[in-house]
């Protein structure tokens, strides 16, 4: 596939864990490089003296008692599971 | 007042009627519900209804609480117990929430009722709503134009008078555009304001609920039920709230406004422009001192959010895998392939891509130049509106560029797309409050389209920029007029 970037669409799919077409891959490959090119002008800030801001806030680490309580069920917690049985979500062998 | 008539109403008027006991809340809810099968058909705002259980939640309402009796709509990305919680996608298309959303919890104690889930852009990532994997929402002042997004079914909702008011979430502007697009007002609260837990992340840095309603004071009647410390949201900031409501009535003078010199961009519609121009000697003239200010790292607020953003929402929606709830597709041959193709077939293209851009600017190697890079640019912003907001009390400008732009016309480019949130995603990035109110209309095609004014105000500031919107508002009868959908409705 043809590229303009250091962005290979069909490889960080991979990543993702999306099974792209190659039809898309091809059309995500040319949107995604118009926006890294748009992005590009941030290395024109001068972010020298500058610390990452993790929030627009400053919020700090918050805790609290590390005491039980009331919450879901497992009936509750299967309640929307595609499939569940015995009280467990069921998925294709892992293990061969 | 006929039962045909308690749609258009504000919700301040809905509640003088119902607490004179003049009309009940369940007539409140057949009215609202013959409103929505009567205009709802051809604006598509609704995902989901439960108007039978909104009707005896009706007949048990207490109509002295603060929002005793009153119908709200919910976007489908907030969970609401029993309820569908789609987020306009196919991979939760067949989910139903096990549990209310702390905004919930909090609307519910105040006495109103959440009866249905309104459209969206699929998991809030967009600004017309035509990214819904399940419905087209329609402009209630031109149905073949968007409602904007990603709350457009919240805000036609509330224009085509077929709710009284909605919650909707803003991530990069995603209640303030549609409001504007729509013709209603739409308020994004401080970052931590109102509490996220049981909002479906999208990017849990920049997420924030708030209400889209008719007028500034619902606006505010909504804020004092829901904003507050919630403990099950670790970002929800430990402060006091205020009686927004009651804070209301303030006039303008010794108010301070800012005009951005940088949001004098080209590209503002000059009908855009001349209503804003409008609205700022409006409120100068009602006393209010007009400042000019300089906001230098504007220019990089898009591509800083789209970095940012869709690091968080590829980080968030790895949840996603069709093993412990919503869509699974069949025949995968193992694990990974179940994955692969549960997100291949379960998202749509928008979700993919930004998806896709997030991993990307995560991954080893590219993270400092992107992703690091992007949050220290982010910091320079903040700092940019502290300054400003050391001059003066709220920032005005248009909501969007343009009025409500045509269904189709933007969707096959992406970026095009992004740079319509101009005006409004750099308050997500500072994490300030901001409000769209009605400034006017655009004549387009012979027909009115709205425009919307923006108001931004420091962090936690709420108050003030909801009495500086009220004080204009009042002024004017722009939040007054209704699309010819709703007086078609009427009439009928």
């Amino acid at each position: 596939m043809a590229r303009n970037s250091d962005l290979d669409v069909a490889y960080v799919a991979k990543l993702a864990r999306i099974n792209l077409t190659e039809a898309e891959a091809e059309l995500f490959q040319k949107q995604l490089e118009d926006v890294l090119k748009y992005v590009e002008k941030l290395h024109q800030a001068d972010v020298s003296d500058v610390e990452a801001a993790g929030h627009g806030l400053p919020i700090f680490n918050v805790f609290r008692e590390d005491a039980p309580r009331d919450w879901f069920t497992a009936e509750k917690a299967l309640s929307n599971a595609p499939r569940q049985a015995n009280g467990l979500f069921i998925v294709p062998k892992v293990v061969e | 007042m006929t039962e045909k008539d308690l749609p258009a109403l504000s919700i301040a008027d809905l509640q003088s009627l119902l607490r004179r006991r003049e009309i009940c809340a369940r007539e409140v809810v057949n009215a609202l519900r013959a409103r929505i099968e009567a205009v709802d058909p051809d604006i598509g705002a609704y995902l989901s209804l439960d108007m039978d259980a909104a009707a005896k939640e009706a007949e048990e309402s207490n109509v002295d609480l603060p929002l005793g009796g009153v119908p709200l709509a919910i976007k489908d990305i907030i969970n609401v117990m029993g309820q569908p919680c789609t987020c306009a996608s196919k991979i939760l298309q067949s989910y139903r929430a096990t549990y209310d959303a702390t905004v919930i919890r909090k609307l519910r104690a105040a006495g109103a009722i959440p009866f249905g889930k309104t459209n969206l852009d699929e998991f809030a990532m967009g600004s017309s709503t035509e990214n819904s994997a399940l419905k087209l929402t329609r402009n209630p002042w031109e149905l073949s134009r968007v409602p904007g997004g990603s709350s457009g079914g919240s805000a036609a909702a509330v224009a085509a008078d077929a709710a009284f008011g909605a919650l909707g979430t803003d991530t990069g502007g995603s209640i303030r555009q549609p409001a504007a697009l729509s013709g209603i007002v739409g308020f994004k609260p401080t970052y931590g304001r109102v509490s996220r837990f049981g909002l479906v992340a999208f990017a849990s840095s920049l997420d924030q609920i708030g209400p889209l309603t008719k007028t500034v004071r619902d606006a505010a009647l909504i804020m004092n039920a829901i904003a507050g410390h919630d403990r099950q949201d670790s970002t929800s900031l430990d402060e006091p709230v205020p009686d927004y409501a009651a804070r209301l009535g303030h006039d303008l003078r010794g108010v301070r406004l800012g005009l951005p010199k940088e949001y004098l961009i080209e590209g503002i519609d000059p009908q855009v422009k001349a209503a804003i121009n409008a609205a700022v000697k409006q409120m100068n003239s009602l006393g209010a001192e007009i400042v000019d200010v300089s906001l230098p790292t504007t220019e990089y607020a898009i591509a800083v959010y789209y970095i940012v953003a869709t690091a968080e929402a590829s980080a968030n929606l790895a949840r996603f895998d069709g093993v412990r709830y919503g869509y699974r597709a069949e025949n995968a041959k193992d694990m990974l392939d179940l994955y692969g193709c549960t997100r291949e077939e379960g998202f749509g293209p928008e979700v993919k891509r930004r998806i896709i851009l997030g991993t990307y600017v995560l991954s080893s190697g590219y993270y400092d130049a992107y992703y690091l890079r992007a949050q220290r640019v982010r910091e320079l912003i903040r700092q940019d509106f502290a300054k400003a907001f050391e001059k003066v009390d709220a920032l005005v400008s248009p909501t969007s560029p343009v009025p409500a732009f045509k269904l189709g016309e933007r969707a096959a480019d992406p970026l095009q797309m992004y740079l319509a949130d101009i005006f409004t995603i750099a308050a997500n990035l500072a994490g300030i409050c901001g409000i769209s109110v009605p400034c006017g209309f655009a004549e387009v095609d012979g027909r009115r389209l709205p425009i919307g004014l923006q108001l931004l105000g420091k962090a936690l500031d709420e108050a003030r920029i909801l009495q500086i919107a009220h004080a204009y508002e009042q002024t004017t009868d722009w939040h007054k007029a209704r699309p010819p959908i709703a007086a078609a409705g009427r009439k009928a």
